[in-house]
């Protein structure tokens, strides 16, 4: 008796927890909705940003480039380290384990410290200004210990017989990396680009800091430019277009929601064999 | 004919010695098998003749495998020697992708790259396997779609599309049912016409079915070697006939 009495206690429980999860998603969502929609207009999405229209449409232009440009610098030294780390590095050695420890604490560290960082080094030192540059630079050093581990475990968890049966056929180390291992590991390493471009789109305090909030269309690299969640956070910070920020989070939504339909399909047709 | 030889091999993981001074001579188109209870190196020496233990970290062999007369831990492309040396394991390993992608892989290794010649080598590959019948119209599959049995003789067919000399198979029915063992066993007799082939088992009683001679290990050294009749019939060592008769292992 004792026993079915705390099984229902515990189903309470789960039902509970469920509903509460969904229920503040469901009203995070439908509020963002309800108080964005209606306020979404062409002139919002004018090419060009006055502080009449409050124009999104250069802030969306900056956030892709920004993502492409994160991305492009942070997958090859993240998908490279992680190979090292997996497929060369002795169990042993020491270096691993001080790679290891520098990414997990790096993955932990609140992003308003790589802007400061970002502002000191690229903008600073190196003389870049704030500018996309900097805040991609930024960003990617951010992602990089995300891209890294979530590839490391993805490579891992390829199965050392598919490894033996590659080398067992006389291929040799490269073309088992690069034919066999990662393939298998793309789902993984796929995963974890998601949740890097999950990041990216989301940040404002590194690029703040970093790329600035010129509400203008990408001049060229060195060029100052606000992401869409810096634009956001303009809007609602300066106090005057609420609303507008509204609108602005109403797109975001569905540009992450399309990002993740986009890798989603990408991820299928990859593991589709 | 011997094919391969081995003298005075000594093989070591870290501080452990898991072969002690094995001298064997295995013949030419004859099925050799290996057989010992668990960890009595059979399956490490295998492996050590396509050099699979160089995977293994801390792993140093002293002595020699002849192959055709050329010593494997010499000076040679340990990737020529794995093409020529191939290898079927113990659980079914395709690769995550199609049939014929299985199948094409070693050869496209080699530098194959002709579709007409791929596509010459997946069907005989696959035909030789004693599969092609059963699968040729889905070759566009994934390969693990397909059963156990079937996967474990993709494997065979991809490690014959390498056109190797030696076959080694490491236990490769031990994950299989009854019937699959059964046709894999029945194919391994078929090919040995064409290779060499050693199998490590488990199974004595399949050793006894399918090797022309045996080879009993325990704790890492041979115990004795003969061909299988009279090894199975009239054992030597009083060891092996425990062993075979199920008194251990």
């Amino acid at each position: 008796m004792v026993a079915r009495r705390n099984a229902k206690v515990i189903k309470i429980l789960v039902y509970t927890a469920t509903v509460i999860t969904f229920g503040v998603l469901l009203f995070l969502i439908g509020y963002i909705l309800v108080k964005g929609i209606p306020h979404l207009s062409f002139s919002l999405f004018e090419l060009e940003y006055t502080s009449e229209n409050v124009s999104m449409f250069p802030a969306i232009i900056n956030t892709l480039v920004m993502t492409v440009l994160s991305l492009v610098i942070a997958i090859p030294f993240g998908l490279f380290t992680a190979i090292y780390l997996v497929e060369y590095a002795k169990r042993d050695n020491r270096l691993v384990g001080i790679i290891r420890l520098t990414a997990e604490t790096l993955a932990g560290i609140p992003s308003i410290v790589y802007g400061l960082f970002g502002l000191l080094f690229f903008v600073t030192y190196m003389g870049w200004g704030f500018s996309i540059l900097a805040g991609s630079a930024t960003l990617s050093i951010m992602i990089l210990p995300l891209i890294m581990r979530t590839t490391e475990e993805a490579l891992q968890s390829v199965p050392a017989s598919l490894r033996e049966a590659s080398f067992g056929l006389g291929a040799g180390k490269l073309r088992t990396i690069f034919r066999i291992v990662v393939p298998s590991a793309m789902p993984g390493i796929l995963a974890g680009i998601i949740l890097a471009i999950g990041r990216i789109v989301g940040e404002t305090a590194a690029l703040i800091y970093t790329a600035g909030t010129v509400a203008k269309l990408p001049q060229g690299l060195f060029s100052s430019g606000r992401t869409l969640s810096v634009h956001m956070y303009t809007l609602s910070s300066e106090g005057f277009h609420t609303d507008e920020a509204y609108a602005t989070a109403v797109v975001l939504l569905i540009i992450v929601l399309m990002i993740n339909t986009i890798s989603a399909i990408i991820a299928k047709r990859v593991t589709r064999t | 004919m011997i094919k391969i030889k081995i003298k005075d091999l000594n093989l070591y993981y870290g501080d452990f010695q898991a072969l002690k001074n094995i001298n064997i001579s295995i013949p030419e188109n004859k099925i050799t098998a290996f057989i010992g209870p668990s960890g009595c190196g059979k399956s490490t020496l295998l492996k050590s003749l396509n050099r699979m233990n160089d995977l293994v970290e801390d792993c140093t062999i002293k002595g020699q495998v002849l192959i055709d007369g050329q010593n494997i831990y010499g000076d040679i492309d340990v990737n020529m020697l794995r093409k020529k040396v191939g290898m079927v394991f113990q659980k079914p390993n395709p690769f995550p992708m199609s049939i014929y992608d299985n199948i094409a892989y070693g050869p496209r290794t080699h530098g194959i790259n002709s579709k007409v010649k791929l596509d010459e080598i997946v069907e005989e590959s696959l035909t030789k396997a004693a599969i092609w019948d059963e699968i040729k119209d889905r070759l566009k599959k994934s390969a693990l779609s397909l059963s156990g049995g079937q996967q474990q003789r993709v494997c065979i067919a991809r490690a014959l599309a390498v056109n190797p000399e030696v076959l080694l198979m490491d236990e490769s029915t031990s994950a299989l049912d009854p019937i699959s063992t059964a046709k894999i066993e029945e194919l391994v007799f078929d090919l040995k016409k064409d290779y060499t082939i050693i199998m490590v088992t488990h199974n004595t009683q399949q050793a006894a079915r399918v090797s022309d001679n045996t080879a009993f290990f325990l704790n890492g050294e041979l115990v004795e070697y003969n061909d299988t009749e009279t090894l199975f019939r009239v054992p030597k060592d009083r060891r092996t006939e425990d062993y075979i008769t199920g008194r251990f292992g």
